[in-house]
């Protein structure tokens, strides 16, 4: 990379970023801060406890399991059986944008429902209290789901919200209520609220209706949820061409489309951190392959677009998705040629999430921009390094106690979409099917990747190589614009997006364009500050105009 | 519909909280701790807290916030946090030179029973506190009380830990906050100076989390009580603690430890509650009143007479934390305004009863609530059998506020969506006239919005 010729050797970067920790803490964070060869892929530790008292990104399994996958569903009443904190901060702070179809149509995304543990209910039990606000929220609003998820008290006190779930789903016979056992300790960031979730959606929704969905090329869109509209932009897409969206997991979805998941003919998979056991599951249990692609960037929604065909194998779908790449594109074009010449050469950093550091990498690449260090916030080593690693990885204490569901081949909706030498063929033609090459084939050698970057790590990264723009989420940006670089947020956008499909790209060219080239970014100094200023203790013709 | 599922018919709840008008204690101590100077907040327990606490503080600030975690896993839940918290000193001291941590706990490590004070006394026996370095900490349970606890319960760790009283009293009066904003903070000082009394504020969150763009991250900035200053508050010769709930706990512990008498008065929200600060201030520090500070209230008073036609008889619902609902429902009163529907979510009978008896003698017929249940949700019911014509609280109230398309003042905590809170004081004749100011604004903007043509008004 052209970075190579400015900045010092990543190996000397690695040991600054280290050298102020106590011995064990640096020695442990040596092996998460690697060197990139994008030939031979060297080795990340990933999905590791964080070392106390670090400033680290991550949050809880809670955050992944109710707050990530669960959270977007508009339909169900999520039931946070805690004490009040961990309903209040996941109440729409994520911004899963849903439409719904009118006005009589179910949507509690606006809604924050907790059990507000008290002192009792911690010493006595909770159970009592949950089923009772189980019985409130069905006389209330009738929902066709409630989900309830467990916070960290719950599962130390011992309240069993399964058995509490099934009583409640028994009694009431017409609603849905299942439990999640998400407590934040379990793993070791909110990756493990993703498994857990998955879990659930998959034991507990995915198979409930099985009314064959209408269409010729139907799919699930996994990993996508709907953030600043994302979900919005794909859906426009596949209507246009004609694809049918069976269910999203989890972006404006609704319980009934997750129940009939399983008719769809194929899963594709964007964040493959979150969502990926529901692939597999999803495929060993009903035949559906899954297939990895990516929406962000207009590049990859065209390459996105055409593996599906390909999948589908259809000349008629081809057909249409290349007519609407030569109706989309010139726009896109038109707009990215305008901004480039202000982008190119400028350097990104991106730290955040279980997939988005390595998406938006493509978005940059089409401003010209070089990522010059990425990581992620709780992904595993299978999406730095690609799936192949599987078998290789070592699974720890932490990830041990998170429940891996045994899943059989179901005796009568098992139905293979495709044989194995089709799948071979497709794998043949370039398409990630059931597969997934991970984040650092795409980036440049020696480039840096850094996995649960902390705070001091950051800005030591800053310092040395001084970034045209810095990617991670909200509690990182003041302090990265504190020091005089942008921010972009890629959890939330900056509540802006969508930044998905060809409008997104679009959006994010201009927002990117906005952001580093800002005036503001130059008006840090006053007059009086910068160099050769005389902050008032001047001689000369000013000096005559002093009163006193 | 945002919130189409909101009915008309309430029915009492027990076990539901639905739209909480509260959130959990450790983001008060967090806040709390951030108010003294070289603090680092650590929060005792899983990641999970402290990522939610350093993003909803981060929302409201736009700012940097700092705070370590123990990031328990499993093991830690099951056996215990003590190892976690010893190996989080050590790597704090060591990466981010802190003078003090601030430790808090979670729900975690209370259900667990992790015990701070040994634990930090382990610390200490085992040389892992630097010379000249501090850790403090505070239990903060969110199975209790609300984020006003947490901010209440740190307060109180800080004075115990740190107030010393030698024989020397130092001409200083303590003043300490309750939640309020840095710039109500700032607001308490500049009116301190203008009294010419030589105050001790702690917390103090101004200069912290309204810190300059200067290029650089200064992850210490230069505002918040210095140790030396905490440690004089127990020389000082009086405390006055602004908020029952957040500040008097605090007020309490320095009475008890250093024999600091105090008097707790209502934060200065609005006319009279400055009033009796203004009263309290001149009389325990034995100054008279500038005559900058009774004109300020004049202008204060004026801009109350002109405009009293806007204001007069216009129903308001509120919702928010005790020690600001006090003294804001108070000023509506004096505004003659009616203040319709109140909800905290926060418990406790000193507020509900405070508040009964300001309601009993000015307004018996607005609903009033706190604790539990007394949740946005009823406030949204209430809304909508007895409608108003201006809600006041904090962002989330805009749900409501759009289906029932009633005018809305941003206030309380957390604002996420709005600037301002953080510069411009509530607190004060000047932070009360600011407050009038956005009342007008909202109810005239309305009066605009709606008006037939031929009642369009240029001069109002
Ligand atoms: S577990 Fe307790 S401390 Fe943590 S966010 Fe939830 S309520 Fe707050
Ligand atoms: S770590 Fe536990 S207590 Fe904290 S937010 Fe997550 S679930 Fe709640």
């Amino acid at each position: 990379m052209e970075a190579n010729k400015i900045y010092p050797d990543p190996l000397q970067v690695r040991e600054e970023l280290i050298q102020r920790y106590p011995s064990k803490v640096a020695k442990k964070r040596a092996k998460s801060i690697i060197v990139n060869d994008p030939e031979i892929i060297p080795e990340v530790q990933a999905n590791v406890r964080t070392v106390p008292g670090i400033i680290t990104q991550r949050g809880c399994s809670y955050a992944g399991c109710k707050g990530v996958v669960l959270g977007p569903t508009r339909d169900i009443v999520n039931i946070v059986h805690g004490p009040i904190g961990c309903s209040f901060y996941a109440w729409l702070t994520r911004r899963n944008q849903t439409r719904t179809e009118s006005l009589m149509d179910a949507n509690y995304i606006p809604y924050c429902f907790s059990t507000d543990m008290q002192e009792e209910n911690v010493v006595f039990g909770g159970e009592k209290k949950l089923k009772i606000a189980i019985q409130e929220a069905y006389d209330l609003f009738h929902p066709k789901s409630i989900a309830i998820f467990s916070t960290c008290p719950v599962g130390l006190i011992g309240d069993d919200v399964h058995a509490a779930s099934k009583e409640m789903r028994e009694k009431f016979g017409d609603c849905n209520v299942f439990g999640f056992s998400c407590e934040g300790y379990r793993g070791v960031s909110q990756s493990a609220g993703h498994h857990i979730a998955n879990n659930g959606v998959f034991k507990h929704m995915v198979g409930r209706n099985n009314t064959p969905s209408v269409g010729k090329f139907k799919l699930n869109l996994l990993g996508e949820y709907n953030i600043g509209g994302d979900a919005f932009e794909i859906e426009r897409i596949f209507d246009k061409v004609g694809i049918t969206l069976v269910s999203s997991f989890s972006g404006n979805s609704t319980v009934s489309q997750i129940e009939n998941a399983h008719t769809a003919d194929l899963n594709v998979i964007l964040c493959h951190r979150s969502i990926n056991y529901m692939g597999d599951m999803m495929e060993t249990k009903y035949g559906i392959p899954w297939m990895k692609v990516n929406f962000v960037g207009a590049d990859s929604t065209v390459k996105s677009l055409r593996k599906i065909a390909e999948y589908f194998g259809d000349e008629e779908l081809k057909a249409k998705v290349e007519e609407l790449i030569a109706e989309e594109m010139p726009r896109v074009k038109a707009i990215i040629e305008e901004i480039l010449p202000r982008t190119t050469g400028k350097t990104a950093m991106l730290f955040v999430g279980g997939s988005r550091a390595h998406h938006y990498q493509d978005l940059f690449s089409e401003l010209g921009m070089t990522t010059v260090a990425a990581g992620y916030e709780f992904a595993h080593r299978d999406d730095y390094e690609g799936r192949d690693v599987l078998p290789k990885i070592k699974v720890d204490a932490d990830s041990k106690n998170i429940e891996e569901l045994k899943v059989l081949p179901d005796p009568e909706l098992y139905n293979p979409r495709k044989t194995e030498a089709e799948l071979e063929a497709l794998k043949e033609k370039g398409l990630e099917i059931n597969g997934y090459s991970g984040m650092m084939k795409q980036m440049t050698k020696k480039s840096l990747v850094v996995d649960d970057l902390s705070h001091y790590e950051s800005e030591k990264l800053i310092e040395i190589y001084k970034p045209d723009i810095f990617c991670a989420g909200i509690k990182e940006k003041y302090v990265v614009q504190k020091m005089g670089i942008p921010l972009k947020q890629l959890h939330s956008y900056d509540y802006g997006g969508p930044y998905t499909g060809f409008e997104g790209a679009v959006n994010f060219y201009k927002d990117i364009d906005r952001m580093v080239n800002n005036p503001v970014w130059k008006l840090i100094k006053a007059p009086w500050q910068k160099a050769g200023a005389t902050n008032g203790k001047s001689k000369g013709l000013e000096a005559s105009y002093v009163t006193q | 519909m945002l919130l189409r599922h909101t009915s008309k018919e309430v029915k009492e709840r027990e076990g539901l909280t639905i739209n909480p008008a509260k959130t959990c204690q450790p983001i008060g101590a967090m806040y709390a701790a951030l108010g003294i100077h070289g603090c680092l907040p650590h929060s005792h327990g899983s990641q999970g807290c402290c990522s939610y606490h350093r993003s909803t503080l981060t929302r409201h600030y736009k700012e940097p916030v700092m705070a370590a975690t123990s990031s328990f896993t499993e093991g830690a839940s099951v056996f215990g946090g003590q190892a976690n918290l010893l190996a989080a000193i050590d790597t704090i001291f060591a990466v981010y030179e802190p003078d003090i941590i601030a430790v808090h706990s979670t729900c975690l490590s209370e259900t667990i029973g992790d015990d701070l004070q040994q634990i930090t006394r382990k610390a200490r026996d085992d040389g892992k506190i630097p010379e000249g370095k501090h850790v403090i900490f505070a239990s903060t349970p969110s199975f209790i009380g609300s984020h006003v606890t947490g901010y209440a319960n740190m307060l109180t760790g800080i004075a115990e830990q740190f107030a010393v009283s030698t024989s020397a009293k130092k001409n200083q009066i303590n003043i300490i906050a309750g939640w309020m904003e840095p710039s109500d903070m700032r607001e308490i000082k500049l009116l301190s100076k203008k009294l010419g009394i030589k105050i001790v504020l702690f917390p103090d969150t101004s200069d912290v989390l309204d810190a300059p763009q200067s290029g650089k991250h200064v992850f210490y900035p230069k505002g918040g009580t210095t140790v030396s200053e905490l440690q004089s508050t127990g020389d000082s010769l009086f405390s006055i603690a602004l908020g029952a709930i957040s500040a008097e706990p605090a007020a309490i512990a320095l009475e008890k430890k250093c024999k600091v008498g105090f008097e707790t008065l209502d934060i200065p929200i609005g006319l009279t509650a400055t009033d009796r600060f203004i009263m309290k201030m001149s009389e325990v520090a034995n100054v008279s009143v500038p005559d900058e500070i009774t004109e300020e209230r004049g202008r204060l008073v004026d801009v109350m007479a002109d405009m009293e036609q806007y204001l007069y008889g216009k129903r308001v619902a509120l919702f928010g934390d005790p020690d600001q609902l006090l003294p804001l429902t108070e000023f509506l009163l004096d505004l003659n305004m009616k203040p319709v529907h109140i909800v905290s979510g926060t418990p406790g009978q000193r507020f509900e009863k405070q508040m009964r008896q300001l309601l009993d003698e000015r307004s018996p017929e607005t609903n009033f609530r706190n604790g539990l249940q007394a949740d946005m949700f009823l406030l949204h019911q209430w809304m909508k059998n007895d409608p108003v014509d201006l809600l006041i609280g904090n962002t989330y109230g805009k749900y409501m506020a759009r289906d029932e398309d009633v005018p809305f003042i941003r206030f309380g905590f957390p604002i996420l969506d709005r600037i301002g809170h953080s510069y411009f004081p509530n607190v004060g004749y000047s932070g009360s006239l600011r407050l009038v100011e956005k009342i007008l604004s909202a109810i005239m903007d309305r009066q605009d919005r709606d008006a037939l043509e031929e009642k369009f008004e240029l001069v109002m």
